[in-house]
């Protein structure tokens, strides 16, 4: 395929990123296929379930329905990029593990770019305006129960984290995988 | 063999943590929370090729002829085959094989397989599709399910001999399975006039449940590596890697040793993922081209890369006392099983055998048939078979309450079935059933307040039609409605089913570990977190790893019939026990406890060996040293029986699960738009395993309810599904779906493992009924059809075609 190409460069969770990619490609599978970057997940192609979520300049905005083209010369933060540098993890990411605002866990990095771009927004959210800033987005598994009590939960974590920095978990091992490095 | 006579250690979740009962974080939630969980659809390798596949845009027809040489002559494609490069078996299937791996002969679904490609880009495995050639003659569509079964003019799906027979399910023509029941006067040959005549009020019905899809929100994907020993390597998302590799090796022409399959992440199954999608496909061409193959499918390739859920219609007719007593019941169900068999047959088993519900009822005629049509194929989803006929006999309960004058809820309990009861198979039900006080218990939570109290009555967004702004509290009235399911757990009739596991006992930097090895597919239910659970009550060590499934151990069968704590579970507990005693003969090899110490004053709890008599003998690190004890083993569940084909009785089922619904809607009356206010839901589950997990299956199962009750269904005209995409298949939203209350009762089943039931499909069964009873109770239109469309509340006809 001689498609026409282009270089692009933006900053992927903070970190300097070039591709070369046709004017088509979706951001989703730049970041994909591109940059190795299989967090941001693709649940509908279509703009609809929010599985794709990421973060251009800290606003939530669906990878599937953007060119990577047009994220050339802005910030993308994908679930990958939510935790601190040092490894701690992100209010959000503690919540929705805690609370068990997740089974599959296919449309949580949706969530968590939602939630945590919302809560820059709203730290103190009531239990409706949680329900709300997720109505865009798909979870087949829960029933949304515990993924609201994870939105309220990260609020709180949020605000005590100032105060009391919390080290990660450790990280389990997870099936066999074989991943682009 | 397990001791049974060993106790678990009294008083020990004090000792040792995060065993059963409590509420341990998910081993896999961290990696699902950072992103780095890999899903199949995340699996690379840097030299594989991209699969695709060419479907039939026909229902039904006839190929004439394939012509690939247009697609092999684009640079980057690697292989194209066809049904004449199946290496061995041709055909597939659950049950029957009776599925091609690419059509020959003819298509029976629009959607079907013929051709697969492999191509260095996913763009060029699109583009080589164009490109082949595909000469059909069309068929007339076998669209109509009820004709398929009854008329025998009906043109054939599967040509008369194309099949081998399945005596045992009576196949013949389009049925896949006829089974009808015949208790009470029916079975002695009575007629439905006679039978009717000792009832003083007799109601009817006919009822429709559409096909719902299992829209689990990660698409079908999966990794085929080609190994060096001629056989391969499959990483895939599925529901039972040992069902996939039974059906695969045979189409490859291998032996199933090299056929290894590896469980990638599960994006959601729901019964999805019982059937085979691309695996055979991607092997074929893995080995075929000698490189890694990788299929992902997209959402609308989804909606024909799985099986749905059968749509059904029921013709019903209930007899009653004045008093509520039920006399007789018939029950007509005619399940649409699409173009090949998948679940069909078990379908058929439990529609049939659940077809009226837990209810007492002396007399009953039932007629269940599972069909071939050359419409979408249809097979497992949460709850298959029981959910059709849970809306069409729950719907018959509120038509009888409404006729006699007396409460629903009453009703339900006057005639509830009980520990004792049997159900119309003649099957006792052997364990605790405490119909009647669930249903007290759902009558008597609180009701969400009135419209009228809330601080802000006309904001649009508690209204039906939310944000949309079509109401400000004019028209809207509300409705209650009850719906009780019965569901069997675990895989019936006749099947011996059984799980493996594999326990390891070690020390590990001088702490005991433990590892669980199981071939059990985690979708997101939560399987490896009570693995985890069991292992720790069990052997009284918290650091218990789950290795990855795969079939390198023995079968774990199918994460599906709520069957997988049971039975891994069972298991997980099993191979633990034999750990444990071979422990305890170590202790008493070591000359710690006297010759003649009984095992039952022994246990393991904070990583120690303890004697109910003496304390503490030895910790774990000490006894064991640089020595590792591992056991396997296999747990089978009691014995059931095949329905006999005339009069359906036998006990062909494990357990029986019971949920019960309380639903509270709001209804926009001028609009037909509805607002489900509460769904509150009361469950006995036996134990407890996790409280966390638990509440989110009941929430998940609730939430897929109320989607067949108000907005999910695949519509399909003359075999061709019209919605084909998330935008026109619409599954509920958080905005869509109340908050949910749950009560939990733990009346302990005495055939299971720690007593616990399966739960995560009797909540889909009831949310149904509860919600369409609702909606009826609020406008009083007779609502036939789920989901409930807005024109069966407005009072109009559906628009035509
Ligand atoms: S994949 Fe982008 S919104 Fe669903
Ligand atoms: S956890 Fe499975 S889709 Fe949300």
């Amino acid at each position: 395929m001689n498609e026409e190409t282009h270089e692009i460069r933006l900053r992927v969770n903070g970190v300097p990123r070039a591709a070369t990619v046709p004017a088509r490609r979706l951001l989703s599978d730049c970041l994909r296929h591109d940059l190795g970057l299989t967090g941001t997940h693709v649940g509908c192609e279509h703009g609809v379930c929010g599985a794709c979520t990421v973060l251009l300049d800290g606003r939530p905005v669906r990878s599937c329905l953007m060119f990577a083209v047009g994220a050339d010369g802005h910030e993308v933060t994908t679930v990958e990029g939510l935790a601190a540098a040092d490894g701690t993890p992100h209010p959000v990411q503690r919540a929705f593990r805690e609370c068990h605002g997740l089974q599959c866990g296919f449309c949580t990095p949706g969530f968590l770019t939602v939630v945590a771009a919302f809560l820059e927004e709203n730290p103190e959210p009531t239990e409706e305006q949680a329900r709300e800033a997720i109505g865009g987005n798909l979870c087949r598994c829960t029933g949304y129960v515990n993924i609201v009590r994870a939105v309220l939960r990260a609020a709180e974590l949020r605000r005590a984290a100032g105060r009391d920095p919390q080290a990660g978990d450790p990280a389990p091992r997870g099936p066999v995988r074989r991943q682009r490095p | 063999m397990a001791s049974t006579s060993t106790r678990a250690p009294v008083g020990l979740s004090s000792v040792t943590r995060d065993g059963i009962g409590a509420s341990p974080r998910r081993p896999d939630g961290t990696l699902k929370v950072t992103g780095e969980f890999a899903y199949s659809s995340d699996m690379w390798m840097e030299d594989m090729l991209w699969g695709a596949t060419l479907r039939s845009p026909h229902p039904h027809a006839e190929i004439l002829g394939i012509d690939v040489s247009g697609a092999l002559r684009l640079p980057g494609v690697y292989a194209v085959l066809t049904h004449e490069d199946v290496p061995g078996e041709k055909r597939y299937g659950l049950e029957y094989r009776d599925q091609p791996v690419l059509a020959f002969g003819k298509v029976r679904y629009k959607g079907e397989p013929v051709a697969i490609v492999a191509a260095d880009h996913p763009e060029t495995a699109r583009r080589a599709l164009e490109r082949i050639k595909v000469d059909y003659r069309v068929l007339e569509p076998v669209s109509d399910a009820r004709r398929a079964a009854l008329d025998p003019d009906c043109p054939l799906v599967h040509e008369e001999g194309s099949l081998p027979l399945h005596e045992e399910h009576n196949q013949r023509g389009n049925r896949v399975r006829y089974q009808p029941i015949r208790t009470g006067a029916f079975a002695d040959g009575a007629s439905v006039e006679e039978v009717r005549a000792l009832a003083d009020v007799v109601v009817t019905g006919e009822y429709e449940v559409g096909m719902q899809d299992q829209a689990f929100l990660g698409p079908e994907s999966g990794l085929a590596v080609p190994a060096e020993d001629g056989g391969v390597d499959l990483y895939i998302a599925t529901q039972w890697l040992h069902v996939d590799q039974r059906q695969i090796a045979p189409c490859l022409g291998l032996p199933a040793d090299k056929v290894r399959l590896t469980l990638a992440g599960v994006g959601g199954a729901f019964g999805a993922r019982e059937d085979l999608s691309m695996q055979i496909h991607a092997c074929m061409l893995a080995l075929h081209t000698g490189k890694p193959v990788k299929f992902v499918y997209n959402r609308e390739e989804s909606f024909f890369g799985h099986v749905h859920r059968h749509p059904a219609t029921m013709r019903y007719e209930h007899g009653a006392k004045r008093d509520g007593t039920l006399v007789y019941a018939t029950m007509e169900i005619v399940l649409d099983g699409g173009a090949y068999a998948s679940a069909t047959p078990a379908v058929v088993g439990v529609a049939s055998s659940l077809g009226i519900g837990p209810y007492e009822v002396p007399h009953v005629s039932v007629d269940a048939y599972g069909v071939y049509t050359t419409n979408p194929p249809c097979g497992a989803m949460r709850g298959f078979g029981a959910v059709q006929a849970c809306f069409g006999y729950e719907s018959q309960m509120d038509r009888l309450a409404a006729e006699l004058g007396m409460d629903p809820v009453d009703l339900r309990i006057k005639n509830a079935v009980s520990q004792g009861s049997r159900i119309i198979t003649g099957q006792e039900i052997d364990m605790p059933m405490p119909m009647a006080e669930m249903l007290r218990r759902a009558r008597e939570m609180p009701l969400p307040p009135d419209r009228s109290s809330l601080p802000a009555p006309s904001d649009p967004r508690t209204l039906p039609g939310g944000v949309a702004n079509t109401s400000h509290g004019e028209g809207i009235v509300r409705g209650i409605g009850y719906g009780v399911g019965l569901k069997n757990l675990c895989f019936s009739e006749g099947f011996d089913d059984y799980s493996t596991a594999r326990v390891r006992l070690e020390v590990v930097g001088g702490e005991p570990a433990v590892t669980v090895h199981t071939a059990a597919a985690e979708v997101g239910q939560g399987l490896v977190t009570v693995k985890g659970q069991i292992a720790r009550t069990e052997l009284g060590v918290e650091r218990v790893t789950i290795l990855p499934s795969d079939t390198r151990v023995g079968s774990a069968g199918s994460s599906s019939a709520s069957r997988q704590s049971y039975m891994t579970g069972g298991a997980v507990k099993t191979a633990c026990e034999a750990v444990r005693e071979r422990v305890f003969a170590l202790v008493r090899e070591r000359g710690l406890v006297e010759d003649g110490h009984p095992d039952a004053l022994l246990s393991l709890s904070g990583g120690k060996v303890v004697s109910a008599a003496e304390g503490v003998l030895i910790s774990l690190a000490d006894l064991l040293g640089g020595e590792a004890i591992e056991e396997t083993r296999e747990y089978h569940h009691r014995p059931t029986q095949m329905l006999d084909p005339s009069r359906g009785q036998g006990s062909s089922h494990t357990q029986f699960g019971m949920c019960v619904h309380r639903a509270v809607v709001d209804v926009d009356v001028e609009l037909g738009l509805v607002k489900v206010v509460a769904l509150d839901a009361v469950q006995d589950v036996g134990k407890v395993m996790h409280p966390q997990q638990l509440a989110g299956q009941i929430q998940g199962a609730s939430a897929q309810g109320l989607g067949l009750a108000l907005m999910e269904e695949i519509q399909v005209h003359d075999g061709v599904i019209r919605n084909p995409s998330f935008t026109d298949y619409l599954i509920p939203t958080i905005l869509d779906t109340p908050p949910m209350r749950i009560d939990v009762l733990e009346h302990p089943d005495p055939h299971a493992p720690y007593g616990l039931r399966g739960a995560g499909e009797p909540p889909t069964l009831s949310s149904t009924p509860a919600i369409v009873a609702a909606v009826r109770n609020a406008t009083g239109r007779p609502l036939t059809h789920a989901p409930v469309r807005p024109e069966d509340i407005v009072g109009i006809d559906p628009p035509q075609g």
